[in-house]
């Protein structure tokens, strides 16, 4: 009989959906709905095979709608819960992404970016979800988004996400473009001890002292899941501690907002997350995230070499968006440059903390990610500026 | 090394470049990175992939000057044969691509993968007859690595005639090196 494993621990050739894939199951990841779209679904995929493995459970559900709503369900009965889509199905999902930030669910949401708007390119990626990711569903709320830019990443950061839902309780997302998604390189997969992973808290009262909406100093509140004793009553309407619906008190809409929001902002040291190249005496800097911050990281060697002092700052979290890091580098360069598979996204968020220092935006849209030579370009022309 | 493979849908162009990648990263001890693109059809339709082999981390992962081409249909030649880099090696197969150019500076091998292929009785194993050739001629990969990521990457039904296709390949490969 075949032992199956949860963590393929060893060395392994594999595509990002894949390790997408394998890095959930590797933090805690049993239960998964969703629709296939290219170009994420070897991630339903490979799910669909390796839930029935682990003792999982996968649903092909119907449209993403209900995709999302299940993986709330499934996360309020316990269960670490994750949904993967590209730009059309991120689309459907947000009304029920805002259903997960009132209540707070934790749960992982996956976005392969493809090109758009609407069906747009199924085959060739995209990074123009960005903004869609932070203000897609209605109302204020804060999100946390990582940006994987290598298979490896895809592994590691799909469990960091996970971690980050269960601490926070909060939907996290994995925003990759299509192109690491599909790319296949080595993924090294620790050993099952090696990974760290986290568990949402538990109320330490008894069921007649809790209260599930009130939080604990860092703002999360305990979460009992049913079937574990405690009475608790779940709801998209603006809601008291004990979580029933409290729709015309300003103090407790308030209130509830802007905790929902503090506990991802105050907390951003601890999740924000970035990747620094040669910044100690750079002139111009690159800010990219993705794949683009693959050829940046090229280009910048490029300028190195043409004596040019550059530098890079990869974003690994996208949002919260690193605006400390960001505007510490605009007071220390010339120039910034940010390239991006879109028409003009996280250039704007780095605009804003930027001030006086010039930004160079390079948009790539179609397909083809930028080649490190017109990265060079941009750096070079920021460098006499 | 940047190695790019081009075809049709359905001749296991991505299946080629997967199997040099893993020969190179998991049995071997160089980095790989295996990029694809193809159309939304899955058979017939144009498909190309492209592998970069290295000692180093690779930062940028596509392919814009390759090493090697491996082309195994008349469009594909067309297209990328000019991106070649000047003497690189360029391996055709002569029965998919009958128009070919004149006076290219590259090393040219022709490898009648698909004939090879019929000869053994399925024409679908003459991308591995290629990467047979392909690992006599430009003796990148090690043969061991080779046999391994083929025996993981073929259903086990076919392991067999997959290995005698990757020697076939590596035959005639090494008889065109000595002519």
């Amino acid at each position: 009989m075949t032992v199956h494993r949860e963590v393929l621990t060893g060395k392994h050739l594999m595509q990002g959906d894949v390790a997408c894939a394998e890095g959930a199951i590797a933090a805690g990841c049993r239960f998964f709905a969703g629709y296939p779209i290219t170009p994420a679904t070897e991630i339903a995929e490979r799910m669909a095979r390796r839930m029935i493995e682990v003792d999982g459970m996968f649903v092909q559900m119907e449209d993403e709608l209900a995709s999302m709503a299940a993986i709330i369900g499934a996360s309020w009965a316990g269960a670490k819960a994750m949904t993967a889509t590209s730009g059309p199905g991120f689309s459907l999902m947000q009304e029920n992404i805002g259903l997960a930030v009132m209540t707070e669910t934790p749960c992982v949401v996956v976005n392969i970016m493809r090109g758009a708007p609407s069906t747009g390119q199924p085959t060739e990626g995209a990074q123009q979800d960005v903004m869609q990711s932070k203000w897609g569903s209605h109302g204020d709320y804060e999100i946390i988004a990582l940006a994987p830019a290598s298979v490896q990443e895809m592994f590691d950061l799909t469990i960091e996400c996970f971690n980050f839902a269960e601490t926070y309780r909060a939907p996290t997302f994995l925003l990759a473009d299509g192109f690491t998604g599909h790319l296949w390189e080595r993924v090294v997969i620790p050993p099952p001890e090696e990974i760290k992973t986290v568990e949402r808290k538990k109320p330490v009262v008894p069921p007649d002292k809790y209260l599930p909406f009130k939080p604990d100093e860092d703002l999360v509140p305990p979460m009992a899941c049913f079937g574990e004793g405690y009475s608790v009553h779940v709801t998209g309407l603006t809601h008291d501690e004990l979580g029933y619906p409290k729709t015309t008190d300003p103090k407790i809409q308030r209130e509830l907002v802007n905790r929902l929001c503090q506990k991802i902002r105050k907390n951003s040291d601890r999740i924000i997350r970035t990747y620094e190249f040669m910044l100690e005496d750079a002139e111009v800097a690159v800010v990219a995230y993705g794949i683009p911050s693959r050829s940046s990281l090229s280009a910048v060697k490029m300028a190195r070499k043409a004596g040019i002092k550059a530098g890079l700052l990869r974003l690994i979290t996208v949002w919260p968006f690193p605006e400390k890091k960001v505007e510490e580098l605009s007071n220390n360069v010339k120039a910034i440059v940010v390239p991006e598979m879109n028409c003009g996204q996280v250039v704007r968020e780095v605009e804003r903390v930027a001030k006086e220092t010039p930004v160079h935006f390079l948009s790539k849209i179609g397909g083809e990610p930028h080649s490190p030579s017109e990265i060079f370009e941009v750096i070079r022309r920021a460098a006499k500026t | 090394m940047e190695i790019r493979i081009g075809g049709f849908g359905g001749q296991g162009i991505i299946r080629t470049g997967l199997i040099l990648a893993t020969a190179s990263c998991v049995y071997g001890d160089k980095n790989a990175i295996q990029t694809a693109s193809y159309g939304p059809e899955s058979r017939g339709g144009r498909c190309r992939s492209e592998v970069i082999i290295s000692d180093e981390d690779i930062d940028f992962p596509k392919v814009e000057h390759p090493d090697i081409l491996v082309a195994m249909s008349e469009e594909a030649y067309l297209q990328y044969v000019d991106d070649l880099k000047e003497n690189g090696i360029l391996i055709v197969d002569p029965d998919l691509v009958p128009n070919q150019r004149e006076n290219l500076e590259v090393r040219m091998y022709e490898v009648p993968a698909t004939k090879i292929a019929e000869g053994l009785g399925k024409k679908i194993v003459a991308n591995v007859v290629m990467i047979g050739a392909f690992a006599a001629i430009t003796n990148l990969l090690g043969v061991e690595d080779l046999k391994e990521s083929i025996r993981r990457n073929v259903p086990k039904a076919f392991m067999k005639l997959n290995l005698t296709a990757f020697e076939k390949g590596y035959e005639y490969g090494k008889s065109l090196l000595k002519s």
